[in-house]
């Protein structure tokens, strides 16, 4: 073993592959370490001693550890050791390698894993082992898998009769694996008629399930870019729908939010999987008490003159802007993805849920009810009602409405900043964050009705799922278009929205 | 008011019959007409730099004709047509002699009427669409053949690509450039329903569905690979889609086209590691030359973590083969130079020497790199030797038959070789 590390190390990339076929034939499943640390590309060669060494990331720092014995190496420096790189066919190979090591793993969903891992490459040797394994297997699903794998190889073997190939297909049939459907599309081609006839039947009866799966994976999509909508008008909601503020700086409340989180990362490196829960208060403080700070020095001056207010809110955003650029450099900042946000759901082969998108979607509800009960429950609440309904009246009963404006303003603020900390995880956190959700924030909250959470909620869903399910047909540009046109005539025929407001109130 | 105005006129005339003699002797005059402010600055400050770093180096080595050079720098402001306002700017009142500069195709087309009006010099360093040659402007980019087609000469070669996805950013080059695509690939035997065509608008950050339709066009049993001409930062969310969905770089590699090193810098590379880019250039090329340049730049900058990309090759051999030219002409005026120019050599920063053709573009090396976790790249395919920037793509029924040839007895930028014409446009 230890003169093929010697190879593997000094090797060009080219001739990387011949030494690993020979590593996997000299070896049993202790080299799968060896493989799986060269496919995630952290495999180093120690030049020196003419071994290898595993480089890893704990809390910041670079540790070596030995591949095999997991030991830590604590006497190695940088310059030590040599990245032994691997490009696409390598991890290609490496994958598949692991996969035939893995078939006769003990964990079942491991053995399952390196089954359909290996549906795709289905060689003469590979196709020999599955058949020793079989009969011994067992483990249901990797079984199930197995037999597939078996099913695809009768499947294409021309040389057998067409029955038994036929037998196979239709075994192939119940499966969703994208490998299969590829086997399938080929063999739409062969020379039997059976076999073809049997093929475009299988192939037919899986879109149908695909579809099936396709949809739900849109409506997913329209829900997750309706979430999104939400968490960055729903800020909005309150300060243009209860107070009646045009804020046109509302979008850069969003931006202060994903900074904050950039800056929380920046402050605890070591503990990114934290940091969320760190930045989401801090946002809200953050934007909030920027909110705050916007109501008592531009808008409260500006009482009842809206013009006025979406000029200077304009201003201010402008303002807020070049503040960001000054300071933070006017390039993108690299927010990072805690680990576990990364990676999908996979429900089955066609069908999976992007993590991140189903946080922020949940997030977002969260959100709203929350929201919704400091609303109607608290007594911050009930006086932000009393001054949006009848300002005069409820200064008569002793409500002070320039705290009640200042504390609804930075609300409002603060909601945006916490969107801003999840759409850090989604877009670019640039100067620029807000400018592309004040558009989108204003039209939800308009199509909603304005002064009404409720509104607010259904409008984003409603737009979120138009936009989604017109994408694949129109494109996104066109999709883009046509939506604002429809609110646009929506908006001319009931100009107060979906759900206006009812009652003297709304006057 | 009448009497008045031809006092100064005579006034003025006299002072540039003394003045322009005396000034010129001074100095020779490179106008720099790169955004310093706007979207675009993030690309185009880098390469004011590296004019500058040039600038700076020939003066070291006594200037040029025996006087120094000076730099103009100028901002247009990533704003299109300020670009031309510029431009007459540098040539009127500044009286560069030369300009370095642009980097979209809108402000490239938008200084290029000033630019043919007053018969001022410009140097090109971005790779581009093509579709265009004019007498006042030299191109050091790629042109499609020298950029898309050997990327996906590559794909369907190496990889063994059979579906192609033609991604880009809703604007004239990603258009442009797919058209092009489009028509080769047609060319070479694939059936249009191999091909799909996807825009989207600058800035666009909800991939989920299109990602989603490029996972399903691409599991369809046949090898797919994505071309993308996406721009911008744009980018981030695709290739963090790309990563979330589960789509690696070996089932459905991306080549991108405006991925470089400088993008890369201020990136989370992890999901884009494995995925391609194809350039004329990488930093990661060891060669003497791309060593001393890039000790250079760091010296310059006094940076040593600032990186090295394909545009800023660009303009250093535009700015070396200007200076062989103004050396070999003896003078500044542009006929002279543009003529001297032809022919130009000039050693590659990768190997290999570029030449300046009859059309205005260089002969260089094509080279696809994998995208690796330190924001380089490993070139892992390069053409054998230099490719001939084509001006006119011979894919598009509108272009086969033209071509650019700057000396005489054709000095024409669109010759129709079929009608023996020159279209008589100037560009």
């Amino acid at each position: 073993m230890d003169p093929l590390l010697v190879e593997l190390g000094e090797a060009k990339m080219k001739d990387v592959e011949p030494i690993l076929v020979r590593i996997e034939a000299a070896s049993d499943d202790s080299v799968l370490p060896l493989f799986r640390t060269l496919l995630e590309g952290n495999l180093y060669y120690i030049e020196a001693e003419g071994q290898v060494v595993g480089q890893s990331d704990v809390n910041g720092e670079t540790v070596y550890k030995d591949v095999f014995t997991q030991q830590t190496r604590t006497d190695l420096q940088k310059g030590d050791v040599d990245k032994i790189r691997v490009n696409n066919k390598l991890r290609g190979y490496l994958r598949n390698a692991m996969a035939r090591i893995q078939l006769t793993a003990k964990s079942p969903s491991v053995r399952e894993n390196a089954v359909r891992e290996l549906l795709s490459k289905l060689d003469d040797d590979t196709v020999e082992v599955l058949e020793g394994l079989y009969p011994n297997e067992t483990n249901k699903k990797v079984k199930e898998a197995m037999g597939l794998a078996l099913a695809m190889n009768t499947a294409s073997q021309t040389g057998l009769a067409p029955s038994n190939r036929i037998a196979a297909i239709e075994k192939m049939s119940t499966s969703l694996e994208s490998d299969v459907r590829n086997l399938l599309t080929r063999l739409t081609r062969d020379d039997s008629a059976a076999v073809v006839s049997a093929a475009n039947a299988a192939l037919e009866k899986i879109a149908q399930r695909v579809n099936r799966f396709a949809f739900v994976d849109q409506l997913f999509f329209g829900l997750s870019l309706g979430s999104v909508l939400l968490l960055a008008s729903i800020g909005l909601a309150i300060t243009f729908g209860v107070m009646g503020v045009i804020n046109m700086a509302h979008g850069e409340m969003i931006m202060l939010g994903a900074y904050t989180t950039y800056v929380v990362q920046l402050i605890m490196p070591n503990y990114i999987d934290y940091s969320i829960w760190v930045a989401i208060p801090a946002a809200f403080l953050v934007s909030g008490l920027m909110g705050v700070l916007i109501e008592r020095l531009v808008i409260c001056r500006l009482h009842g003159r809206p013009l006025e207010t979406l000029l200077a809110t304009f201003g201010i955003s402008l303002i807020l802007q070049q503040l960001v650029r000054t300071i933070f450099s006017p390039l993108n900042r690299q927010v990072s993805t805690p680990s576990w946000m990364s990676g999908s759901w996979e429900i089955n082969p066609v069908l999976s849920l992007t993590l991140n998108r189903l946080y922020i979607l949940a997030f977002a509800l969260l959100v709203f009810i929350v929201l919704v009960i400091v609303l109607k429950k608290t007594s911050l609440g009930l006086n932000v009602r009393a001054v949006s309904q009848n300002r005069n009246m409820a200064k008569a009963m002793g409500v002070k409405t320039n705290w009640v404006d200042a504390m609804t303003f930075g609300l409002g603020s603060g909601i945006a900043g916490i969107a801003g900390v999840a759409l850090s995880q989604l877009t670019n956190v640039g100067p620029n964050l807000g400018q592309s959700y004040i558009i989108d924030s204003f039209m939800v909250v308009v199509f909603g009705g304005v002064g009404n959470l409720l509104g607010t909620l259904v409008a984003a869903f409603t737009l979120g799922i138009a936009t989604k399910f017109l994408e694949p047909t129109t494109g996104a540009v066109l999709a883009a278009i046509l939506v604002l046109v429809f609110i646009i005539l929506f908006i001319q025929k009931r100009p107060k929205g979906l759900f206006p407001q009812k009652g003297r109130a709304a006057e | 008011m009448k009497i008045k105005t031809l006092t100064s006129a005579i006034v003025l005339s006299g002072a540039t019959l003394i003045a322009l003699p005396s000034l010129a002797a001074d100095t020779i005059k490179v106008g720099v007409l790169h955004s310093l402010s706007g979207t675009m600055a993030i690309s185009e400050t880098t390469l004011k730099d590296t004019v500058l770093m040039m600038v700076d180096e020939q003066n070291k080595k006594g200037g040029l004709l025996g006087k120094k050079v000076e730099a103009v720098v100028v901002d247009p402001a990533s704003n299109w047509p300020l670009f031309a306002e510029k431009g007459r700017e540098l040539l009127t009142k500044d009286k560069v002699d030369v300009i370095f500069g642009s980097w979209t195709s809108v402000s490239r087309k938008s200084v290029l009427p000033v630019l043919e009006e007053l018969n001022g010099l410009m140097f090109y360093p971005v790779q581009y669409e093509g579709e265009e040659s004019s007498k006042n402007v030299f191109y050091t980019g790629a042109a499609p053949n020298q950029q898309a087609i050997p990327a996906v000469d590559y794909l369907m070669n190496d990889l063994g690509v059979e579906r192609f996805v033609l991604a880009g950013t809703d604007y004239v080059y990603p258009r442009t450039t797919n058209k092009i695509l489009e028509a080769y690939l047609k060319a070479k035997g694939v059936a249009a329903k191999d091909i799909m065509i996807n825009y989207t608008p600058f800035g666009h950050s909800d991939w989920q569905s299109i990602v989603s339709d490029i996972n399903k066009f691409g599991s369809e049993g046949m090898k797919t690979a994505v071309v993308s001409t996406i721009n911008g930062d744009a980018n981030v969310p695709f290739y963090k889609e790309l990563g979330n969905q589960g789509i690696s770089s070996e089932d459905i590699p991306v080549v991108a086209f405006s991925v470089g090193e400088e993008e890369l810098s201020g990136l989370d590379t992890k999901p884009l590691v494995g995925h391609l880019a194809a350039w004329n250039y990488f930093q990661s090329v060891e060669t003497p030359e791309n060593e001393a340049f890039i000790k250079a730049w760091h010296a310059y900058t006094k940076n040593s973590d600032r990186v090295t990309n394909d545009p800023m090759e660009a303009t250093y051999i535009g700015f070396k083969m200007w200076a062989n030219a103004v050396t070999k002409a003896g003078t500044t005026d542009v006929d002279a130079v543009e003529q001297a120019m032809i022919g130009q050599t000039t050693p590659n920063l990768t190997g290999g020497v570029a030449v300046m053709n009859k059309n205005h573009h260089l002969s260089k090396p094509v080279l696809i790199g994998e995208i690796q976790d330190n924001g380089q790249f490993e070139v892992v395919w390069e053409t054998d030797g230099v490719v001939a920037g084509d001006a006119w793509s011979d894919f598009l029924p509108g272009s086969k038959d033209l071509i650019s040839d700057w000396t005489a007895p054709i000095k024409c930028g669109n010759y129709n070789t079929k009608t023996k014409s020159c279209s008589g446009q100037n560009y």
